[in-house]
């Protein structure tokens, strides 16, 4: 198979050596194949080569029904599931017009939270896993342990929680999982703690990633870089300020920012937001409003309660609507762009409805696959063990990358 | 966010009010192909949109009143203000060509590569155009509407290569 270089330099060298990094190398994490040309130990020129894990996504959201479409999601970020299935639908809500209600906002900002931190708790730990430090790595682990005993209790499925619907929520919550999360709060930041002081001033670590991958401010802004790959740049954009949904603009946090855009920064950026998503939780959990969490029946996207089916002619006809086949509700012919800030970035859904059921097109804008672009970019001059602390940094998910 | 009253009307008074539409609070606009590389530097450097947060498409082809087979869509972010802006293209058979955004936002380099994976439509300028999800010797567009969801009996149609042929 022949690659075109785009390093045109590279292609006359012809002491330059290949070396196929992956589709199966363990600091990869998942499949994804990158060309190399190594002149020594420095590399020349890297050239992912990504389509290993393409499940056809999109295909698949032109078949599936908005509600079903949040299986799918699922599988798409596998680290975070909730922060997709959130994205997901806060577009499908958005398309429909629907403003859903109060707990159900501060719910889902709770479990997107809960997301985040698992999600950047394996970035960092993989990444420190792939420069040898193994005890951060299992710190890291087992915190994401408890987050998904959180999970199994709320919804029934560690993994692939499916947890919101179309207005609403699969579960409410229930005493025993707000006491599981308030345990979590008490115990995380103990962790926390000890994995900063594992890693903040270890020689080894520092040294391998201080400087490493340097990506300055304009350049991640023209590269489209977003999130804490962005923000680690000095770009202060994040979604949850700058474009409020949910419930955020009720909270007090931070934006966790940092200068000088290499491997290091990134992995520092990480940490501080898991303080600053600890604290959202909190406040979202001490200030939690009483009510519903699905919207009412007569927008006619959620299943009534059984007392409304049995006992009001509006909710017999609901429920007849939705369970049968074909029948489900029905959306405008129009077309929305609705992003949320996702643990690795802006994570956006182009949702184009045609009044079916089911999405003419549901396009997702992930944030891995515009970040694994820049990697080329930053590896360049440096050496073959920088490789994988740049990709641990960049925290790039291969089903979000292939789709 | 919504675009700000300066660039709604700078859109409006160079493409016409019926172009410019606004929807859950997002402004679009259609630009036509002759003036999309003018339009867009306009909004780079003029009105300072330095985000390109997405490149997509969605093909119309059984889309109910649709006039045109491909629509391209264009979001750009402005970082100070954080409007946003939705620029749509839109193309036809056979001619599926357009000039690439590459020259503008580095961001556009992957994004339309997928494009043109997906849908088949090339981009004009675009320094590396190839195929990024599928394999090269993958010969049809998937996301057209055309393309057929088959799943079983998909990858029968590649050669099997063996051990000492790779």
């Amino acid at each position: 198979m022949s690659i075109a270089t785009e390093n045109p330099t590279a292609a006359k060298q012809d002491y330059l050596w290949t070396l196929n990094f992956g589709p199966q190398h363990p600091a990869t994490h998942t499949t994804l194949r990158i060309v190399l040309k190594l002149d020594g130990e420095r590399v020349v020129d890297a050239m992912p080569d990504i389509g290993y894990l393409h499940s056809g996504f999109e295909k698949l959201g032109e078949h599936l029904d908005y509600n079903q479409y949040v299986t799918i999601t699922d599988r798409m970020n596998y680290i975070s599931p909730v922060a997709n299935n959130v994205a997901w639908h806060c577009a499908v809500e958005k398309l429909l017009g629907i403003e859903i209600t109060n707990r159900c906002k501060y719910i889902r900002v709770i479990v997107a939270e809960l997301a985040r931190i698992s999600d950047h708790l394996l970035s960092t730990g993989a990444m420190g896993l792939d420069t040898g430090a193994f005890t951060f790595f299992l710190y890291a682990f087992y915190q994401r342990e408890v987050i998904y005993d959180i999970f199994e209790t709320l919804s029934g499925q560690r993994f692939h929680p499916s947890f919101t619907r179309v207005g609403g929520l699969s579960q409410d919550f229930t005493p025993l999982v707000i006491e599981k999360i308030r345990k979590f709060l008490k115990t995380f930041p103990d962790t926390l703690r000890d994995m900063e002081a594992l890693l903040n001033r270890n020689r080894i670590y520092v040294d391998r990633t201080k400087g490493v991958g340097v990506l300055t401010k304009e350049e991640a802004t023209n590269w489209s870089a977003t999130g804490p790959v962005a923000r680690a740049s000095g770009v202060t954009r994040d979604l949850r300020k700058d474009e409020p949904y949910l419930a955020y603009a009720d909270f007090d946090f931070n934006v966790c920012c940092a200068k000088s855009g290499d491997c290091f920064a990134r992995y520092y950026v990480r940490l501080a937001e898991m303080k600053e998503s600890l604290k959202i939780i909190h406040q979202a959990l001490e200030n939690l409003p009483a009510g519903p969490i699905n919207v009412g029946v007569d927008e006619r996207t959620t299943l009534p309660t059984k007392a409304q089916v049995y006992q009001t002619i509006e909710g017999t006809i609901t429920h007849f609507e939705l369970v049968m086949l074909n029948r489900g509700f029905v959306v405008p012919n129009e077309e929305i762009y609705s992003a949320i800030e996702s643990p690795n970035g802006e994570l956006g859904f182009y949702v184009a409805g045609d009044g079916s059921d089911v999405a003419y097109r549901a396009r997702c804008r992930p944030p891995s696959y515009i970040h694994f672009a820049l990697f080329p970019k930053l590896i360049r001059g440096h050496t073959l063990s920088d490789v994988v602390a740049v990709l641990g940094s960049l925290n790039i998910i291969a089903a979000e990358l292939d789709r | 966010m919504p675009a700000t009253p300066e660039t709604i009307t700078a859109m409006e008074s160079r493409f016409g009010k019926e172009q410019v539409t606004t929807f859950r609070n997002e402004t679009r606009v259609v630009v036509p192909r002759a003036d999309f590389v003018s339009t867009m530097r306009m909004l780079k450097e003029a009105r300072s949109f330095d985000l390109l947060s997405e490149v997509t498409c969605v093909d119309y082809l059984n889309y109910r009143d649709a006039s045109d087979r491909f629509g391209l869509v264009y979001i750009l972010t402005n970082t100070i203000t954080n409007e946003r802006l939705i620029v749509r293209a839109f193309l036809n058979e056979p001619d599926l060509k357009i000039e690439s955004m590459c020259q503008f936002w580095n961001g556009a380099n992957w994004l339309e590569r997928e494009v043109y994976d997906m849908f088949g439509i090339e981009f004009v300028g675009h320094p590396d155009l190839r195929r990024i999800l599928m394999p090269e010797e993958f010969a049809s567009f998937p996301l057209r509407k055309d393309y057929p969801m088959q799943g079983r009996g998909e990858r029968h149609n590649f050669p099997v290569i063996t051990r000492n042929q790779a």
